[in-house]
């Protein structure tokens, strides 16, 4: 027996995730730790030792300036965290939406395979097409809606241009491709609805919205709180759609915590403040990750 | 309507029904369909505002012409492609062993280990942004292809790992140990025994995953400049400077630029929805 022979069982876990684990430690558990590093300092991105035109060094311990700044003397944040509420509010439309659809089209009539996959088509373009989608569909000159407002007699609405609007305007354009999301979960849900309880509900008088609220929901319990969980990551998440529609503007009013981190480091070279900012977004999904390991972890312990 | 079949019901009811659905749909599709209408629009056309009706002179072929024009669109597709494809493959050859080893070898920090790729995967972008800026730079990967390309490997391993660790754990276990006891390598084993059985796991993932990269934006736009390496998304959103209110032209990119992945998807459809839904369930 060669030496491969007799340890393989102990070597192979070892060789088998080295690739994976490496690569995942370099680009994204390193990165976090050195993120929460560079937030503790006033850094504009160039040489760690150079110094700047007015003489301070281009890297410097500032200890917690940085979340002081942020918490204390920056309106913009608050704007950009306010902003993230909205969106996490205004996702959960697409909850009930993508229910009501998919009870909607969850029969079994010639072609309807395909009628469900028109329905999913939003989901698989990019954000970047949807957002040039809503942009032209505002846009007051040649948009959509301002030939519908003026079909009516009315002037046409700047969406994009109105600091109290744009925000709603970009997440009506997130609804699209998130209410086909839900839908799609749904769907999927309702294949595993149990037959034999909505014939008991339906002996026990049962109809219309009571079987949707006792019988149905109820079975699909699981597949909403997927939905809950894939709309506060994708609210927390959402960047796109606001850097191409708005870029932020106007005056910043359609911001949120991770265009602000984008703008900051990338733009106004504050490293530092940046990383404070994404570390604090990294927090709020922390509750969320931490959540999701504990429940995992009792999953896995009740299958042994 | 649901749960009682439609068929249950009168003839006037199942008409209703039809024509409702029908209706649904289009309302659903107005903002995409409006979209492959005005890519075939001239310029005047959509300065009259014609969204939805059918246009009256058809500039499609010029319209298509004019959005590869100079080069720089065919050079966006191809380069959404470079980065697209080798992420694939790369992302789930790494994961499906890494997959195998967390599902069926035993050993301390296992867990942990899974746990890890977990976390990563629903860490926020930004988190990661400066530090994987600064890391390609420094590597000279900052503005390639292959920047991008490992990037998106590590990042797309933790949520492959977890899907195939998960479909692995479900595997007879008694396969594997048949195989151990007949002296069968863990190579020979991941490459005779499991790669076979998760074919459909990965095919799932894979289409899955086409669309995940081909429509990245964040990352294209944090570790890119110019046009050299920028994928298709990114392009066109320059592009979309130069064409200013040519809609009928913008319109014409986005449907080139949406086809790959609804393609992908059209074909592939039983697989996306299993893939994205056991992933969810999963998860």
């Amino acid at each position: 027996m060669t030496f491969w022979e007799r340890n393989q069982l102990k070597l192979a876990p070892f060789l088998f995730l080295a690739p994976a684990i490496l690569i995942f430690l370099i680009y994204v558990i390193y990165p976090i730790i050195d993120s929460i590093w560079v937030s503790f300092h006033e850094w504009n991105g160039f040489d760690k030792n150079g110094i700047r035109s007015n003489g301070n060094p281009n890297w410097r311990w500032v200890g917690l300036q940085n979340y002081i700044t942020v918490f204390f003397d920056d309106e913009e944040f608050y704007t950009s965290f306010f902003n993230n509420i909205r969106w996490l509010i205004f996702s959960f439309i697409a909850i009930p939406i993508g229910l009501l659809l998919a009870l909607f089209v969850n029969q079994q009539i010639a072609g309807m395979r395909y009628i469900k996959s028109l329905f999913y088509f939003p989901f698989v373009i990019s954000s970047v097409v949807i957002g040039m989608i809503f942009t032209w569909f505002y846009n007051p000159r040649y948009g959509a809606l301002a030939f519908v407002l003026n079909f009516f007699g009315l002037d046409p609405i700047p969406v994009l241009a109105d600091e109290s609007l744009a925000t709603y305007g970009i997440i009506i354009a997130s609804l699209f491709p998130g209410i086909a999301y839900t839908m799609i979960l749904y769907i999927t849900g309702l294949t595993g609805v149990n037959r034999e309880i909505i014939e008991a509900g339906r002996i026990d008088g049962a109809t219309g919205f009571t079987m949707l609220w006792h019988i149905i929901l109820p079975q699909l319990k699981a597949v909403t709180l997927i939905c809950i969980v894939v709309t506060i990551v994708g609210s927390l998440r959402s960047f796109d759609l606001i850097a191409v529609m708005t870029a932020g503007g106007p005056w910043g009013s359609t911001e949120v915590l991770a265009y602000k981190v984008f703008r900051e480091s990338l733009f106004n070279y504050r490293m530092g403040y940046g990383a404070a900012i994404a570390t604090i977004l990294f927090l709020i999904m922390d509750i969320y990750i931490i959540w999701f390991l504990i429940r995992l972890y009792k999953n896995e312990r009740s299958e042994k | 309507m649901f749960p009682t079949p439609i068929q249950n019901y009168s003839l006037k009811v199942n008409i209703a029904y039809r024509l409702l659905l029908l209706l649904t749909l289009i309302v659903w599709l107005l903002p995409i369909i409006a979209v492959m209408l005005t890519s075939m629009r001239t310029f005047d056309d959509v300065l009259l505002g014609n969204y939805w009706t059918f246009p009256k002179e058809t500039a499609l072929i010029s319209n298509y012409a004019a959005v590869f024009e100079g080069g720089k669109m065919g050079r966006f597709f191809l380069n959404s492609l470079i980065i697209t494809l080798p992420t694939v493959c790369g992302t789930l050859f790494l994961s499906s062993l890494a997959g195998y080893s967390l599902a069926m070898h035993r050993f301390k920090l296992n867990f942990l280990v899974f746990a890890m790729f977990i976390a990563g995967n629903f860490v926020p972008y930004q988190i990661l942004m400066i530090p994987v800026r600064n890391i390609s730079i420094e590597m000279g990967m900052y503005n390639t292809h292959l920047g991008l390309i490992i990037f998106h490997i590590a990042f797309q391993t933790g949520f492959c790992t977890f899907f195939l660790r998960n479909f692995i754990k479900d595997l007879p276990f008694e396969l594997i140990e048949a195989a151990r006891a007949d002296g069968a390598t863990e190579w020979i084993i991941y490459k005779k025994i499991i790669l076979p059985l998760i074919i459909p796991a990965l095919a799932a993932l894979g289409v899955l995953e086409f669309t995940f990269i081909w429509n990245d934006y964040f990352w294209a736009l944090v570790l890119t400049q110019g046009d050299t390496v920028k994928p298709i998304t990114l392009g066109l959103q320059g592009l979309k400077g130069e064409w200013i209110t040519s809609w009928n032209l913008i319109s014409a990119g986005s449907v080139v630029a949406a086809l790959p992945p609804v393609i992908m998807f059209f074909i592939l459809q039983k697989q996306f929805i299993q893939g994205l839904t056991y992933g969810a369930v999963k998860g």
